[in-house]
């Protein structure tokens, strides 16, 4: 285990406190989207932890994807996730990227996705519960904050 | 101004030392109290600075260095800019400042819009594009009105002095430009009913969409330090009376700064965004209005 110095005990303190989230649909029902936005009401309040929903991919630290990879959202999937300055972390919103949900076996789903980018956690559900969804992204947070070197966990 | 004094306002007070907190807070403040307003719990007065460390952490993206030296010339420019422009506000009463101070206030502080719409243009991106072009759109209205009501304010105190136009300005030309100047704020910061070229349902984060990590940290430090610069400006023209002790003046600049945080978080929580075109006509009408009126008192104080 390397001991790290003051600046990057800083740089993960921060990165705990701190979050931008991108959020992906692969052609999702919209379930999963309306759980996620949830998040951010009075009720849910995620910005009291300093996570935020983000338009620009390029200012975001956690991707969060929902829906089964249609075929037609494959090729944008990978092109955002590249878009996405490192280190990075993916969270799978729901059943259908992390096994197809109920579209397992369609020929019309590429997913799921973790066959496509490195995912690192899971939220299954259909749809998750908003709190589900919280803790979810509180886990990837948590795992990204160690993240100092490619060699540290980063999946490229 | 001699040089221990210059460097004293660069560095410490009005400038870097006290300008990046104060920015930083100020931000948060006003995170924190809209999502009061909005019945949420918020962020903590620190986020700002969590968010600037954590961007200035993340790893370059990979680019051609043409392209990546011209990303980062603009905000660093930018924040440079907007430093010397804190420099220049009188908030003491012994600083004599230099003849023509405040056309070099009012350039420095009109480079970041500048920068962020080069910026937004050489992002290359669709979004960039229209928020770069919204942005000079009513950067452009905005500053026909900020300027007719400097030029009011310089003409009644007859200086291009900064102190002179803060101290002898009489008070019917004051009132209505600093009205004016005050409308022209939250345009400036891209606040709420103004918050045309950043709006984020719109075109995304405008200019802003291909700043990633510490491109997006020195746009945030520069947005900090203009929130400082641009509402420091109104306070030391708005307030005309100095007491002569330092640190009497020093809290009085800092209250009234924070006041004016208050009082334009508070608009920009109970109104909505405009439309470009209603964002003009607001401000030529009611802006621009207040500045004419203040331009005609400083003739009728003149005498000619």
């Amino acid at each position: 285990m390397k001991h790290y110095g003051f600046l990057y005990r800083l740089v993960e303190r921060a990165r705990e406190h701190s979050a931008f989230l991108f959020h992906f649909n692969a052609g999702a029902c919209n379930g999963c989207d309306i759980e996620l936005i949830s998040c951010l009401t009075p009720r849910y309040d995620v910005e009291q932890y300093g996570i935020k929903l983000e338009g620009s991919p390029r200012h975001a630290d956690v991707f969060v994807v929902s829906g089964p990879i249609t075929r037609a959202t494959r090729g944008p999937l990978e092109v955002v996730y590249r878009q996405l300055p490192d280190p990075k972390v993916v969270v799978a919103i729901g059943s259908c990227p992390a096994t197809g949900n109920v579209f397992c076996g369609s020929p019309m789903i590429e997913g799921p996705l973790d066959q496509i980018i490195p995912v690192d956690i899971y939220v299954p559900g259909c749809p998750p519960r908003p709190m589900a969804i919280v803790e979810g992204i509180a886990a990837a947070i948590h795992k990204l904050a160690g993240r100092h070197s490619a060699a540290s966990g980063e999946q490229r | 101004m001699n040089l221990v004094e210059a460097l004293a306002a660069l560095l410490i007070f009005p400038g870097l030392l006290y300008a990046v907190p104060m920015g930083w807070l100020m931000l948060g403040t006003e995170r924190k109290l809209r999502s009061r307003f909005q019945g949420r719990i918020g962020p903590p007065l620190t986020q700002p600075f969590y968010d600037f460390v954590k961007l200035a952490a993340k790893w370059p993206l990979p680019r051609a260095l043409s392209e990546r030296a011209l990303l980062a010339f603009f905000p660093l420019l930018s924040t440079g800019a907007i430093i010397g422009a804190t420099a220049l506000l009188p908030v003491f009463r012994g600083e004599s400042g230099f003849a023509g101070d405040i056309i070099l206030l009012v350039g420095l502080l009109e480079i970041p819009p500048v920068c962020m719409v080069l910026a937004g243009y050489a992002s290359r991106s669709i979004y960039g594009e229209v928020g770069a072009n919204r942005e000079a759109a009513v950067d452009i209205s905005c500053n026909i009105a900020f300027f007719t009501a400097l030029i009011a304010m310089a003409a009644s105190a007859n200086s291009l002095r900064t102190t002179a136009i803060a101290f002898a300005t009489p008070w019917q030309v004051r009132l209505p430009a600093v009205l004016a100047i005050l409308i022209c704020l939250p345009v400036k910061l891209r606040l709420n009913p103004f918050s045309i070229s950043n709006a984020e349902q719109e075109v995304l984060a405008g200019p802003l969409v291909e700043a990633d990590g510490r491109l997006l940290a020195l746009w945030d430090l520069s947005e900090a330090l203009e929130w400082v610069t641009l509402i420091g400006f109104v306070v030391t023209i708005g307030v005309p009376s100095r007491s002569g002790e330092w640190w009497i003046d020093a809290f009085i600049f800092v209250a009234c700064s924070i006041g004016l945080v208050l009082l334009l978080t508070l608009v920009a929580s109970g109104t909505a965004r405009l439309k470009l075109r209603q964002a003009t006509r607001l401000l030529w009408r009611c802006s621009f209005g207040l500045a004419v009126i203040s331009l005609c008192a400083a003739f009728l104080v003149r005498g000619n």
